[in-house]
């Protein structure tokens, strides 16, 4: 663990970390377009040039280790010098057009040029045309071969982390072009993150591309909802131009640094699969069968109806399908609810889909729910399995089946079965946030939020516990399914009452083993593994926290 | 040819051969390389040999086509043995005339002999002024082995040294080589001695040896003259280097713009190989070493280190950032050792003739000899061996017979397309490594190009560096982008677009460009335009304040005009001016319209008074 002094403070670091790294944890930031921390080093933007006590020339600081009693220096007149100029040469070939480029805003040219450029440019700029300006090299990528500084982390990540090398860097000297090879496309599953690390807008993201300017995004931490992996995420929500994104709140998802589950990337399923949340199917209201139509009514209406039909039946005859897709917290109210409360045997959560998730040995799971670890730690399922229940519902042995979210009559599961079991029973409860065939056939349906508009926990495959919030509200008259559960909860004089999520954590880790000892406070924002232990002092991450962008 | 087992078996087919050579006393060398072979020298062999049928003498006197013995300017080249009687620029006519006065009269042909400019006509080769002054020891043997021949060059003590350094431990190779002093002829002038021990010391069973023949200068072909003219020197050298290091696989990395060379030591490979030169057991003393020939497509950046190793590997031959030197990672990761083919042929050398022989020639800190290839403005062009720390006025003047035309020396341009201008007051200089870089200029491969009053040093830094941005892998901003800018600036200049703070700005962007590059391609980028600037800033400063360019050659700043006292009105001017520029009434002085005049420079070509001027 050398220590060494970086702009006159000292720090002590782990072996083999490297200057940039070092000045990051005292809070300096030392600017550079080519090192990415996931990345190997390449060493060729020459942005994170500092001066070292005793050596000849100025060095990369992406590219030196920290060794002991190093004395390092980030802003000296010749460090600010070479980064000028090197910025300026950067500049001097690029074509400007920040006016119509989606980068614009979190763009590092922009950004390092208002920090350490801002000079009159002294060069000849005759800008290099080159040949691919916004062409789709990929079913998520654009390409605008212009703006690209050549810093090579494209190029690094289709080497390195997806090992499937679309990109490359051809030609020489200032003719250099980024391209993908020839006859290949950038379609591997992880493609949107080159999105992400291209300091500049060479690479942009066709999904996003002119919705929104990026000054306008509000920004919430979050957990992707894609798979059992939990990737953690940044929600970019439209928060002060709505009218910009044609009605789309959340404008887009970026992966969120967590050491533990995905470092710094997620998946093009999960990054682009968010947009259920915004969609023409979203269940805006309840809703109830009047005669064969099902119509818009009050949460009062349906509550009350809710609680009626379950009051009218003996727990035995109430199957539940919960849905994985829900919160630690709203799966705990399931159990409190139903099983705990009315003494219901028959729960399941679990429902095969069509066709097979293809997990990889990367970040992608099969399992494409972010909650069924913590379904089966908080104890559900009682019964075996949603197929037992669905056999038993067929068979005219339940009055009332309770549905969250899935889609039974378009899952894998057997479907004259799941026909049968809708036809033989008496009343079906729907709680959901989309619409789809199953609601058609539900007789009360309850509209809830989506991970993007609630808060609340999921916990991962591996068994880490890790936070989700609200970015936006909730559409409509549609409720986080923790608040349903506790209004039908109130409407069934359950006498319990929770004032929030945090609130129903507490008690959950309390009364559920594996979750002992932890708590929102503990979670943190990069998450804890169950069977944690406490210690006596204040929890600090196992971890540096690094917040990256780039 | 049959397999070699022992040192001792090599020893006796040695002596047998030299017995050989020695009983065929005359024979005629013609130097076939590259350079000659695009004088015909090929033709001139055949009809040499021809003539030697019709005369009935064939069996008696065999004919070599050899390297090239540097005079490349006067190729083809026949000598004829054992007089050491040279012809220069020889064509198949002459053959017969050879054949019938010099072998069968004993007569010399005049007309084919060196004439000094003074009337003198030098007959013997080691008369000549060009070789006379000049020490060869790798270059030794050129101009008198057949390179496709083993048994020639063994005949003339060829892997002695190798039989020499199998006997010795790898631990005693590395200290001779060390104690010699040799430095590498790559450029930067390591110690050749001390890279071999790290790469030896270095941890790992596999290793490497690679010899750079990437050669990409510009006027540079010493590497590819000792490729084609002595393979089996950069063989020897390597295969005892291999021994040393512990290295079992070596590789040539040559560039396909050099097909001879690759032909030549491919050739000179197999034949080693069959006589158990190279392959397992070598000598039978269990030592296995073998080398393998890689063309490289000819990027200049290639032969710097990592690029060439990178493209060896089959990437992008890119250079990389390295914490650990090449000595323990290089090559697949594997401990490898990188060394020029001039300092692979010097190898051989120090082991026959010891480490105190060698490191007495040559200054306190650069020892032994190094070739040039002198080029340009000079009246001998070839490739020159001398000590190190011979004056450059020694070379330019004394061996290279001083500038043409009776111009005056304006500055020598050395060390490749990022080396730098040596002005005249600087000509007693002692070349060496330390001194050349001590100057502004540097060492790098061996260029020199000499430069007469009639250069533009402006021109000159536009085209160096313009080459430099060429060659610019463009992996690295400062040099991508900065060698970009300032080959712009110097083009603005030369066009007459300069501004006064150009000068300025020029030295900004080349400090940069030198000290935040990644490799040193673009580390010297900026040699060509601040050593023209530290000699020559009055020529800057005239193109830019005064519009004026003092060599009179960028077009944009020059005019021709007709001096009507020396004009008599001949009208050829006239005639061959493209533009119709030229008029005036016969037998009278004629004037040029400068709104016509492209400034090609025909007027003044032909004008036979000397009429036309330039300013
Ligand atoms: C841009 C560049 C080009 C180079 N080209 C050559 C070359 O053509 N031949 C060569 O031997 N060394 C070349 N070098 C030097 C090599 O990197 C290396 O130093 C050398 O081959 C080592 O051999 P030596 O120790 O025998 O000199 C080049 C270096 C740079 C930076
Ligand atoms: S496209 Fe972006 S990430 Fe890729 S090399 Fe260019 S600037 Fe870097
Ligand atoms: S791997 Fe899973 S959790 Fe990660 S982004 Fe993809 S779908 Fe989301
Ligand atoms: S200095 Fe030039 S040649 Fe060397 S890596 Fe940088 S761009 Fe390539």
């Amino acid at each position: 663990m050398p220590t060494l002094t970086i702009d006159g403070q000292q720090v002590t670091v782990p072996e083999k970390t490297n200057v940039i790294e070092a000045a990051k944890t005292l809070g300096i930031e030392i600017p550079h377009y080519c090192y990415h921390p996931g990345l190997s080093v390449a060493g060729n933007c020459r942005m994170c040039m500092v001066e070292i006590e005793k050596a000849p020339k100025l060095a990369i600081g992406c590219f030196t280790p920290c060794t002991e009693g190093m004395v390092v220096f980030t802003n000296t007149e010749k460090v600010k010098q070479a980064r000028k100029d090197v910025l300026e040469f950067l500049l001097s070939n690029h074509p400007l057009d920040c006016p119509v480029c989606d980068q614009a805003g979190e763009c590092w040219l922009q950004i390092y040029y208002m920090q350490h450029g801002q000079y009159e440019s002294r060069m000849m700029e005759n800008k290099i045309k080159k040949s691919k300006k916004a062409t789709s090299i990929g079913p998520h990528v654009n390409l605008d071969q212009e703006r690209c500084v050549l810093c090579g982390r494209c190029v690094r990540f289709c080497d390195e982390i997806t090992k499937t090398h679309e990109l490359g860097i051809f030609g020489r000297g200032n003719r250099e072009e980024l391209d993908v090879f020839p006859g290949k496309q950038l379609d591997n599953r992880y493609s949107g993150n080159v999105v992400d690390i291209c300091p500049v807008g060479a690479l942009t993201d066709r999904d996003f591309r002119f919705q929104v300017r990026v000054w306008y995004l509000g920004v919430q931490d979050s957990v992707c909802p894609g798979c059992s992996r939990g990737c953690n995420i940044q929600i970019h929500y439209n928060r002060n131009r709505p009218h910009h994104g044609h009605g789309r709140r959340v404008a887009r998802l970026k992966p969120r640094y967590n050491s533990h589950v995905n470092q710094f990337w997620m998946c093009d399923e999960g990054r682009y699969g968010y947009k259920f949340v915004d969609a023409g199917d979203r269940i805006i209201s309840p809703m109830l069968r009047r005669g064969a139509e099902l119509q818009m009514a009050t949460w009062g209406e349906t509550l009350a109806a809710s609680a009626e039909r379950i009051r009218a039946v003996n727990p035995s005859q109430i199957g539940v399908i919960a849905w994985p897709q829900l919160t630690n917290e709203e799966l705990y109210l399931v159990r409190r609810l139903f099983v705990d409360g009315l003494g219901c045997k028959n729960v399941s959560f679990s429902v095969p889909s069509k066709k097979d998730g293809g997990g990889d040995d990367f970040l992608i799971t099969a399992d494409k729910n972010p909650n069924t670890r913590g379904a089966g730690e908080i104890g559900l399922p009682i019964a075996d399995s949603t197929g037992d229940i669905l056999q038993a519902a067929s068979r005219g042995e339940f009055k009332l089946l309770h549905i969250f979210g899935h889609d039974l009559l378009s899952s894998g599961l057997d479907q004259p079965l799941v026909e049968s079991a809708l036809a033989a029973t008496e009343t079906v409860i729907f709680q959901g946030s989309n619409s789809h065939l199953t609601v058609d056939r539900a007789d009360i349906v309850l509209p809830s939020a989506t991970f993007a508009e609630k808060s609340g926990s999921f916990t991962n495959f591996e068994g880490r516990v890790q936070r989700i919030h609200e970015a936006v509200p909730p559409l409509g008259d549609a409720l986080p399914d923790w608040q349903i559960l506790n209004r039908m909860a109130r409407a069934l004089e359950m006498g319990w009452d929770y004032q929030g999520t945090e609130h129903i954590f507490k008690e959950l880790a309390e009364n559920v083993a594996a979750f002992s000892g932890l708590s929102y406070c503990v979670l943190g924002d990069q998450g804890e593994l169950l069977g944690y232990k406490p210690t006596n002092e204040a929890h600090i991450p196992t971890e540096p926290v690094t917040t990256v962008i780039i | 040819m049959k397999k070699i087992r022992t040192i001792a078996e090599l020893g006796t087919l040695r002596a047998a051969l030299e017995r050989e050579r020695e009983s065929a006393k005359v024979w005629i060398s013609v130097s076939n390389e590259t350079c000659a072979r695009a004088n015909g020298s090929d033709k001139v062999i055949a009809a040499l040999d021809e003539e030697l049928r019709k005369q009935g003498l064939a069996d008696q006197v065999r004919v070599k086509g050899t390297g090239c013995s540097g005079f490349c300017d006067r190729n083809p080249m026949v000598v004829v043995f054992p007089k050491e009687i040279a012809y220069q620029r020889v064509s198949p006519d002459d053959a017969a005339e050879i054949v019938g006065k010099t072998l069968i009269k004993g007569q010399v042909v005049e007309r084919l002999l060196h004439h000094d400019g003074k009337g003198h006509a030098v007959q013997h080769e080691a008369d000549l002024p060009f070789y006379r002054y000049q020490k060869r020891l790798v270059l030794r043997n050129h101009g008198r082995l057949d390179p496709t021949d083993i048994t020639d060059y063994l005949a003339s003590g060829g892997y002695t040294a190798l039989s020499q350094a199998l006997t010795m431990s790898s631990e005693q190779v590395i200290e001779e080589i060390s104690r010699s002093g040799l430095r590498g002829r790559g450029g930067g002038g390591f110690l050749t001695g001390r890279k071999w021990k790290s790469c030896r010391e270095a941890h790992g069973e596999t290793k490497y040896v690679i010899c750079n023949a990437d050669e990409g200068d510009p006027g540079a072909y010493m590497d590819r003259s000792v490729l084609e003219g002595n393979p089996h020197s950069v063989i020897e050298g390597m295969i005892i280097g291999a021994y040393a290091i512990g290295a079992r696989m070596g590789y040539v990395y040559v560039r396909a713009e050099y097909p001879l060379a690759v032909t030549n030591l491919v050739i000179a490979l197999q034949q080693a190989r069959d006589c158990g030169l190279l392959g397992e057991n070598i000598l039978g003393t269990g030592f296995n070493f073998d080398i393998r020939v890689n063309r490289g497509g000819g990027a200049f950046v290639c032969g710097e280190s990592t690029a060439l190793m990178a493209s060896l590997e089959g990437r992008v031959g890119e250079p990389e950032v390295k914490h650990i030197h090449t000595a323990e990672s290089g090559l697949w990761e594997k401990p490898t050792n990188l060394n020029n083919v001039e300092t692979w042929a010097n190898v051989p050398v120090i082991i026959n003739k010891g480490a105190d022989w060698f490191a007495s020639i040559g200054t306190e800190k650069s020892k032994g000899t190094k070739i040039f290839s002198l080029v340009g403005k000079i009246n001998n062009t070839g490739l020159v061996e001398v000590p190190m720390g011979t004056p450059l006025r020694e070379i330019i003047y004394d061996i290279g017979g001083g500038i043409p035309h009776g111009k005056k020396f304006k500055a020598i341009q050395t060390g490749g397309p990022s080396g730098g201008c040596v002005p005249e007051e600087l000509l007693d200089l002692p070349v060496d490594f330390d001194r050349l870089t001590e100057v502004g200029s540097m060492m790098g491969s061996g260029g020199m190009i000499v430069m007469d009053e009639g250069t533009c040093m402006v021109d000159v830094a536009k085209y160096f560096t313009g080459f430099l941005q060429d060659e610019s892998c463009g992996k690295c901003v400062p040099c991508r982008e900065g060698t970009a800018q300032m080959r712009q600036i110097l083009s603005d200049i030369c066009e007459g677009r300069g501004r006064p703070e150009d000068i300025d700005l020029l030295e900004e962007l080349g400090h940069v460009v030198q000290d935040t590059s990644l490799c040193a391609l673009g580390g010297t980028a900026a040699n060509p335009m601040l050593s023209t600037l530290r000699h020559f800033r009055d020529e800057y400063e005239a193109h830019i304040f005064d519009h004026r360019c003092p060599a009179g050659v960028c077009t944009a700043l020059i005019r021709y005009t007709i001096d009507v006292e020396k004009c008599n009105g001949c009208g050829v001017c006239a005639k061959q001016c493209p533009q119709n520029g030229v008029s005036g009434e016969k037998k009278q002085p004629h004037s040029i319209d400068q709104h016509l005049c492209i400034r090609c420079g025909i007027c003044r070509e032909v004008c036979r008074f000397e009429a036309i001027l330039v300013n």
